[in-house]
């Protein structure tokens, strides 16, 4: 060191060896290893991926190649290197790494493929978001494909029955599951009853969506048929928004109460006992303790059992049937929900001759579903901030 | 303010085993009182009798008399509620209700409850209850922020003020101070003298220079092995069951030749 360094900064106490190779770093690979394992692999897999193709080149087999090369020649590179333990334990990083992207790629295609086929259409007539098919005949489909007319129709209608019918089925289910699960936790204590009740909501959550439709289509019927009659009028009645409410409240309700049972069960004993000391009634202790105690829990369990709803199309089929117009009243006439649309749309589309309209308006709907789902998972994450207790003042 | 505790014959269960036997002890009021005992003897368990707390854990009962100023709290028709509001309960471990501010935890007695009240009874019960607890200078400037972020020990103040702000006759402590450090330990032993003036305060402790320091009466409990119910084995001045015990059993414990 020179005398301007020193004065500079204080002289730093020489390390015995300093420039000398740690002995505890010996014998490891160097930092590059994997650089050039990954080139290698993807050197070799393009020849391998090259032979195999003739004539065409394959991009997924050429980078599934890529990766088993990748795995296997960074274990043995470690193994030559360093020794077996490493290799091992590097091998099983790699798999794990290897399993989170192949989860993945369901995911991503998934949401890429409804984007790139949903999104043009949808900047190109945002229209279709407030309009319905009131009025679209096979002719304007027609017109669009051959002439490049702009796009008829559009799922406002799904969209409002959506909306209608997920907002009714939650009405029903919230209070219900809430109560059941309150019964559960405080009041069943592991008595016969409530491990009944544990063991038909565990049944229900299994039960088939259409089987839930069917359901409720009939429980409907019954009701209608015993207490304002049987004619054709009153059992057209049975077709309505509240009925797919019903159906989707029997897929909801086993959902909620198992998270919010939950939820109200990790609240802590102590709180209960401190209310209770305290003189007040249990019935206070848990309406005005546990639950808001449990909230943030309970509101994001809530929000999304409400998602796992908003997609389902069989139940909402028979229960809500299928029309072209807008219908706000859940208790009176038909509705379309934005699966069935999609649905519809695709299977049976406006114009037998002409599809491709029907299929784009399908995959905007598609889009805008998602996108509907996405944004209720974003609120229970919102809404389970809000609501959890504030941790620390300090 | 201020009742005297007597039990008559009293036996606790949890379903068919009996945890307490035959307890007899008479607790004056404005005295602070201390059950001693080795782990599982039902000091715990007796004290959680003294406001019928003890039955909210599933199968739990308790039979004999336990009269709180000559009347009994077991008669049947006697609402465990009622008896809550007289007999007021501090925790082994800190428990301030986390959804609810400083202020809010003291008033949790009454807004729990839907007692409706002025904003200035209810700010004059939140600083009564904050100073009678020893609280207020600490935590006057943010009443507002949640009781959660306070320290251990001043969480434990909090539950102690937020059991005073009722006004009960009694106040049980169950341990109050095992989850806490020294300094904070003292706090709340001198708030403990404090309070005796006004309530019958009982206490439940492990440590036993604890109760010398702040009992004046002491009740050693015991058990004579597992499974066995425990035992009231003797109730004496503080000094006489430190110094003078008259039961070989006590002695042994309170001079470290036990166990």
């Amino acid at each position: 060191m020179t005398i301007s360094n020193d004065t500079a900064a204080p002289q730093r106490t020489s390390v015995p060896g300093g420039k000398k190779k740690n002995s505890l770093t010996a014998g490891q690979k160097p930092g590059w290893t994997w650089i050039a394992v990954l080139a290698g692999a993807l050197v070799v897999a393009a020849g391998i991926t090259a032979l195999l193709g003739g004539g065409s080149f394959s991009w997924v087999g050429w980078l599934v190649i890529a990766a088993v090369l990748y795995v296997l020649g960074m274990y043995l590179a470690t193994r030559v290197i360093e020794n077996s333990r490493r290799a091992t334990d590097g091998l099983w990083r790699n798999l794990v790494w290897a399993a989170f992207l192949l989860a993945l790629i369901p995911l991503i295609s998934v949401l890429w493929t409804v984007a790139a086929n949903g999104l043009p259409t949808l900047l190109e007539t945002p229209q279709l978001l407030w309009r319905d098919m009131q009025g679209v005949t096979g002719s304007d489909d027609i017109a669009t494909q051959t002439e490049g007319a702009p796009l008829a129709g559009g799922f406002l209608h799904g969209l409002v029955g959506t909306l209608m019918i997920t907002l009714l089925a939650t009405i029903i289910s919230v209070p219900i599951g809430l109560l059941t699960s309150i019964y559960l936790v405080e009041y069943g204590r592991g008595g016969w009853f409530s491990r009944a009740i544990v063991f038909f909501v565990d049944v229900m959550t299994g039960i088939p969506s259409i089987v839930a439709g069917l359901f409720a289509f009939a429980a409907v019927q019954l009701v209608i048929t015993t207490f304002i009659g049987d004619g054709p009028r009153q059992l057209q009645m049975v077709k309505m928004g509240l009925s797919a409410a019903i159906a989707l409240s029997v897929l909801m309700i086993p959902v909620v109460v198992r998270s919010t049972e939950e939820m109200l069960r990790v609240v802590p004993n102590e709180l209960r006992e401190a209310s209770y000391a305290l003189g007040v009634r249990k019935w206070r202790t848990i309406f005005k303790v546990v639950l808001p105690t449990a909230m943030s829990g309970i509101a994001s369990g809530v929000t999304l059992s409400i998602a796992r709803v908003t997609g389902e199309t069989a139940p909402i089929l028979v229960t809500a049937g299928y029309i072209a117009t807008t219908n706000w009243n859940p208790f009176d006439g038909w509705m379309t929900a934005l699966p069935v649309y999609i649905y519809r749309q695709l299977i049976n589309p406006t114009a037998p001759a002409a599809a491709d309209p029907s299929a784009e308006r399908a995959w905007a709907a598609a889009l805008v579903l998602i996108v509907i789902v996405m944004l209720l998972n974003l609120i229970a994450r919102i809404v389970a901030k809000a609501f959890a207790p504030k941790k620390t003042g300090r | 303010m201020s009742k005297r505790i007597d039990a008559v014959d009293l036996n606790v269960y949890y379903g068919n085993f009996r945890a307490v036997e035959g307890v007899n002890i008479n607790i004056e009021p404005r005295s602070v009182t201390a059950f001693i005992g080795p782990s599982g003897c039902g000091k715990t368990t007796f004290l959680r009798t003294i406001n019928r707390m003890h039955e909210v854990l599933p199968g739990a009962r308790a039979e004999g008399r336990l009269l709180l100023d000559g009347e009994d709290i077991y008669d049947p028709g006697v609402d465990p509620v009622t008896v809550r509001t007289m007999v007021g309960m501090v925790f082994q471990r800190p428990n301030p209700f986390p959804t609810m501010s400083i202020r809010d935890n003291i008033l949790a007695g009454y807004k729990l409850n839907g007692t409706r009240m002025s904003k200035s009874t209810a700010d004059g019960i939140v600083e009564k209850s904050l100073r009678g607890a020893n609280l207020w200078n600490e935590v006057k400037d943010r009443l507002d922020k949640p009781g959660s972020g306070l320290s251990g020990g001043q969480q434990q103040r909090l539950c102690i003020a937020r059991s005073i702000a009722v006004e009960p006759d009694v106040i049980l402590m169950d341990e109050p101070c095992s989850a806490l450090d020294p300094i904070s330990t003292l706090a709340i032993e001198d708030l403990i003298n404090e309070l005796k003036d006004n309530y019958t305060v009982v206490i439940v402790t492990h440590n036993m220079q604890q109760a010398a320091r702040v009992a004046d009466k002491t009740a050693f409990f015991n058990i004579a092995g597992t499974g066995k119910p425990g035992k009231l084995i003797e109730y004496d001045d503080t000094s006489v069951i430190f110094n003078n015990p008259s039961n070989k059993q006590t002695e042994d414990y309170v001079s470290g030749r036990f166990g």
